[in-house]
């Protein structure tokens, strides 16, 4: 438990001036667009004169200058005021909180399915190496890893939404449907089944290539011929000691694969017309709305830090020999 | 004075290699013995000891003869115990000393996990590790090389085999260490009335508390004997110079000085 | 030159170097192959695949040819994908270089920067870059290469940190050596393989990328991508999915070759190494 949360303090400390520099670096590309976001809600509303565009620049802090603009950013993110959705008129800490839950929950289930999925039959490959299983799941995981997520959804649109009418086309339920508790969770899962399937796939062929690889790795070392010198049954030898050792690099590229999984969602949750963040990072773009933009980026960083720290902290129960060295123990 | 393997012609050839690694051997393991395998590197001694516990890799080619006085080869951990040279990686890093104790016991005994542990507490006492309550649910990393082999000649133990094969087990340990190391498995041997197979690449350790020896060259048994027999008469001109090239602190200097 | 003697020994690399090589040749051939614009009205619209033997493909809505869609996008993804690599690889071998030579407080304020390009989903960088800048191959290709020079910026430090305490750089800098042909002869060489490894990933991953950037109609207009055909096809998906399944065909056949040819490339060097 301590070595918790000494890890957490260490990691929030230095992830402070990494996140500055994201919120730096992203509010400096964004000041590089043409036209600022009351040119973009001009726009919008079909155009005004020079007065109101200044009125408006002065009573959103506009017209300060870029540093002045950077310092109010920061210290209103401090009070968690993420500023003003252009396009949506609603404050952008709204917007995301409402919808954050639906991406955190197809995510979830992406990274469940593909973790619980792809382990178990790099597993089974990794269990015999080279044997006929193994090279087969090699090569079937080689070309699932090579499918673009965005396709996959729509081929997996045609096959079960279209043509078989198994599952929902869109949305992450029945519009007004009145449902509630379970039929309410059955229909969820049901419009799920199909965008978390299309996430999933390609992180399924990875985990089962680094649990594989892992596997392999591990039957070299000398407590697996030590363990054989024991007696000790086939399936204990793998699960017991060579999927325990392997899968822990797999743990950590959970972590490393979080960011990647956010980035993913913004397809798939277009094609599946899911109202989640990812899409929010569509409309944004299509919206030319910056602060709404810069809110998401901001957003996503964090949320990636406190997924590294969650597999961090697994990590280290899982592996004694983590965080000895700064104990002293 | 019976004999407990009774070693034929065996040779062994690697997968992808030429040369064999065992030529030829003829050899008896009499039950309760002391029998070390003496030999440099490359002389087949870690082979013979794999062949023997049935662990050489897959591919690996054997031929000739191994008869066993019970019939059939003994099996891993029930009937045979092995250590290892390097302590450090025979124990999985991320399993508690306790279950990589109790779980050759749980397997081959039939014990239940409680069961298990307090017949792997006994087991880490009988080694003289230090608190070995608090030794089960400690990590290898948290040993020292020394505890971490009385570790693994507990695991190797825990079953209570009859054979103990200790494949160079003191060879990656510290001088004092070593010789703990060699009075421990002599002790165990002794009280349990195991047979001890012991391979090195120290005459002088071996000869400490062996009852008989082998002597290994290039993969052929170049002599065997009772210990002091062999030591005080070698026959052949191998053993000869393995004794002479022995040095202790008695020996003359390699390297004379110059007179400045 | 042996590695690609050791490259073609291997059916992973003899593969994905055919599949490659037919590609760039699809590529460089492309006027060639299929003349005129691809982007032109070639004949009736949704005209069915394997129907007429001048548009073995079909058409689309436009009245477009698939094929030569297919046959100029491949342009794009190997040009896109290629280059993005080169610009990722280039700037992170030069911050990962100068952070691990440095050390100190340079290397911990160039190792914040990785770890902020790390911590956004390169995908959103993408997507705030193309949709800030604007459209067009050139900034697609720097867009892409922004969420991707993290990785070997990291990678090249790793290495450039075990190597420098390796014995064979101790005995250079004992003789005498300068440190800039120290790092040129001695630590460069061997630091690249794993990069190199690397590479061949982040060329698909920069090709998916910019076929998922031109799916959601942030790629450059006025060049054919398979990603905007994919775009495309989808507005008419129940009635021809023919037009959507070609591209992504297309697109996973290049993706594939190009994981084939790194993992040959990788058991290669491996190779060459333990020969060494």
């Amino acid at each position: 438990m301590n070595r918790a949360l000494r890890l957490i303090r260490r990691r929030a400390i230095s992830s402070i001036p990494v996140l500055l520099i994201v919120i730096v670096l992203t509010f400096l590309l964004l000041e590089s667009a043409s036209g600022d976001a009351v040119d973009a809600y001009l726009l919008s509303i079909g155009g005004g004169d020079a007065t109101v565009a200044q009125s408006l620049r002065q009573a959103y802090g506009l017209d300060q200058s870029m540093p002045a603009r950077l310092w109010l950013y920061v210290s209103s993110l401090a009070k968690l005021d993420l500023g003003w959705s252009v396009a949506f008129s609603r404050p952008v800490l709204d917007l995301v909180l409402e919808r954050l839950p639906n991406t955190l929950l197809l995510m979830g289930s992406a990274t469940a399915l593909s973790f619980g999925l792809g382990s178990a039959l790099g597993i089974l490959a990794g269990a015999k190496p080279e044997s006929l299983r193994d090279r087969a799941l090699s090569t079937v995981s080689l070309i699932l890893y090579a499918i673009p997520s965005f396709w996959l959804g729509l081929v997996l649109s045609i096959i079960f939404a279209v043509q078989l009418r198994w599952l929902p086309t869109s949305g992450i339920e029945t519009i007004a449907s009145g449902k509630t508790g379970l039929t309410r969770a059955a229909d969820i899962a049901a419009h799920l089944v199909l965008p978390v399937a299309a996430l999933a796939l390609i992180y399924i062929a990875l985990f089962l290539r680094v649990t594989r690889a892992g596997m392999a790795e591990v039957w070299r070392l000398d407590f697996v011929l030590f363990a054989r010198s024991k007696g000790l049954s086939r399936a204990r030898i793998v699960l017991r000691h060579v999927a325990r050792n392997a899968l822990l690099p797999l743990v950590t590229m959970l972590g490393l694969q979080s960011a990647a999984m956010l980035g993913g969602s913004v397809v798939i949750e277009s094609i599946f017309a899911i109202p989640g963040f990812g899409r929010l990072a569509q409309e944004a773009v299509s919206g030319r709305d910056a602060p709404l933009l810069m809110g998401i980026i901001v957003v996503s960083a964090v949320l990636v830090i406190c997924v590294n720290l969650a597999v961090d902290i697994v990590y280290a129960a899982l592996d004694p020999r983590v965080g000895v060295s700064e104990s002293g123990g | 004075m019976s004999v407990l393997c009774e070693i034929r012609n065996l040779s062994v050839t690697y997968r992808g290699q030429k040369i064999p690694a065992l030529n030829g051997i003829d050899l008896d393991v009499i039950a309760g013995e002391r029998l070390a395998i003496i030999g440099e590197s490359g002389s087949g001694k870690s082979t013979l000891a794999r062949a023997v516990a049935g662990l050489l890799p897959s591919g690996s080619a054997m031929n000739g003869k191994m008869r066993w006085s019970s019939g059939h080869p003994l099996q891993p951990g029930r009937d045979l115990g092995f250590v290892f040279q390097d302590p450090s990686a025979s124990l999985n890093p991320v399993l508690t000393i306790g279950e990589q104790v109790a779980e050759g016991a749980r397997q081959h005994l039939g014990l239940s996990w409680n069961r298990a542990y307090s017949q792997a507490l006994d087991m880490l006492q009988r080694v003289h590790i230090p608190e070995p309550d608090k030794a089960l649910k400690a990590f290898p990393h948290q040993l020292s090389g020394g505890q971490r082999q009385r570790v693994a000649i507990a695991a190797a133990l825990a079953a209570k085999p009859g054979f103990l094969i200790a494949d160079e087990a003191t060879s990656a340990l510290d001088m004092v260490v070593q010789a703990e190391i060699v009075s421990l498995l002599d002790e165990l041997v002794r009280e349990a009335g195991m047979t001890l197979l012991f391979i090195t690449h120290d005459i002088a350790l071996a000869s400490g508390f062996a009852d008989r020896v082998a002597i290994f060259k290039d993969g052929r048994l170049v002599e065997s004997g009772p210990t002091g027999t062999v030591l005080a008469a070698p026959q052949e001109a191998y053993t000869k110079a393995l004794i002479a090239s022995h040095r202790d602190l008695s020996t003359p200097p390699l390297v004379r000085e110059v007179a400045s | 030159m042996r590695l690609i003697r050791n490259l073609i020994r291997t059916p992973e690399g003899a593969i994905g170097l055919g599949i490659l090589a037919l590609l760039v040749l699809i590529a460089l051939l492309a006027p060639a192959l299929s003349p005129g614009d691809p982007l032109r009205i070639a004949a009736r619209p949704l005209l069915p695949p394997f129907t007429d033997v001048n548009f073995p493909l079909g058409t689309d809505r436009l009245g477009r040819d698939v094929l030569a869609g297919i046959i100029h996008g491949t342009r794009t993804s190997l040009a896109v994908g290629i280059a993005a690599a080169l610009a990722a690889i280039a700037v992170g071998l030069c911050v990962g270089l100068a952070a691990g030579f440095a050390g100190g407080l340079v290397d911990e304020a160039l190792m914040r920067v990785v770890d902020a390009f790390q911590i956004v989903p390169s995908f959103l960088l993408a997507l705030a870059f193309v949709s800030v800048i604007g459209a067009s191959v050139p900034v697609v290709v720097l867009a892409i290469a922004l969420g991707a020079w993290a990785d070997p910026a990291r990678l090249t430090r790793a290495q450039v940190l075990s190597i420098r305490e390796r014995d064979y750089v101790a005995s250079a800098r004992v003789i005498g050596m300068h440190p800039a042909e120290i790092a040129f002869k001695e630590i460069l060489p061997n630091a690249l393989p794993p990069v190199l490894a690397l590479s061949a990933i982040i060329v698909a991953a920069a090709i998916l990328t910019e076929a998922a950037l031109s799916f959601l109609g942030l790629g450059d207009p006025n060049v054919v991508t398979w990603g905007s055909m994919i775009a495309e096809g989808r507005n008419i998906l129940r009635s021809s999915p023919s037009l959507s399944i070609f591209p992504g065909i297309a697109l996973v056949v290049t993706v594939v070759g190009v994981y084939l040819f790194s993992e040959g490339l990788t058991k290669a060097i491996a190779g060459r190494r333990s020969e060494a």
